[in-house]
């Protein structure tokens, strides 16, 4: 299963509706072995294409270093189909290179809904996996702030520099 | 003559799960040759029967791209880094017709 806060969801969506007609290409970038997608990375469809996509290869380059120097890995790799479903075609298994991504698929065929799957891709083999998406626990949008030494969980009494 | 090899996490089967390797050569593909020999079959993973490189496999060396640089003639010199990733890229076209198009081989890499 596929676990995603909806502030990435809703990003990723944002950047697939912004290239339709093309197809919309990136990748959300989590520490090693977490399973967690945390940073999300929109990258450029070097083929500028309705039915094709590849990243910038010197771009790629720069953002899987990256991910190395921060100990991330390609937790969700994404991209839009946007005349079709939100299924992988036969190119997609064909080129699926990172056996521990999740391969999420949005669909923006239709104008005001989006399908969003997520698909495991290793050896050639696609099994589907549920999505489940995190709704935000604090509203992001409401004003909050905090007294100097407070966070919203924690509070130091002590403000001591040693910690 | 060292250079250092950093292996994608699909090939780290062939290296016994080793992220960076060392190898020799004064072009990539004789380090290729080189690799080959201690780590048996990851040659073929890079280049088609054809002799050419996978058009889904990206190499660089430092920080070029190899198919701006000669591709398997690329030069080589001691001290130099060598990155391999798979090239993410897909969509909904279907593959045959998207290899046919671009001129690619239709091995899938693997």
């Amino acid at each position: 299963m596929l676990s995603i806060d909806r502030s990435i969801i809703d990003a990723i969506i944002a950047h697939a509706r912004r290239d339709h007609p093309d197809e919309a290409c990136g990748v959300v970038a989590g520490p090693v072995g977490s399973d967690k997608p945390v940073r999300h990375i929109p990258m450029d469809n070097a083929a500028r294409s309705m039915t094709f996509y590849e990243f910038d290869s010197m771009e790629q380059l720069r953002v899987w270093r990256e991910m190395d120097d921060r100990d991330e890995e390609p937790v969700v790799i994404y991209h839009s189909h946007t005349a079709t479903e939100a299924y992988p075609s036969r190119t997609d298994v064909s080129f699926a290179g990172e056996p521990g991504a999740h391969y999420l698929l949005v669909s923006t065929r239709e104008p005001d809904s989006e399908e969003i799957r997520s698909y495991r891709i290793v050896d050639g083999v696609v099994t589907e996996e549920p999505v489940r998406i995190v709704e935000p626990t604090v509203d992001p949008h409401a004003v909050q702030s905090y007294m100097f030494g407070q966070s919203p969980t924690t509070v130091d009494y002590e403000c001591s520099p040693g910690r | 003559m060292a250079i250092e090899v950093r292996i994608p996490t699909i090939l780290r089967t062939y290296t016994g799960g080793a992220k960076s390797v060392e190898g020799a050569g004064d072009t990539l593909s004789a380090l290729l040759t080189d690799l080959d020999s201690k780590y048996s079959g990851l040659r073929g993973r890079l280049v088609t029967e054809q002799g050419g490189l996978h058009r889904f496999v990206n190499i660089y060396v430092n920080d070029e791209d190899v198919r701006f640089l000669g591709s398997l003639d690329a030069k080589l010199n001691d001290g130099d880094n060598v990155t391999i990733l798979p090239a993410v890229a897909g969509g909904a076209f279907g593959f045959a017709a998207a290899a046919a198009l671009l001129g690619r081989s239709t091995a899938p890499v693997r």
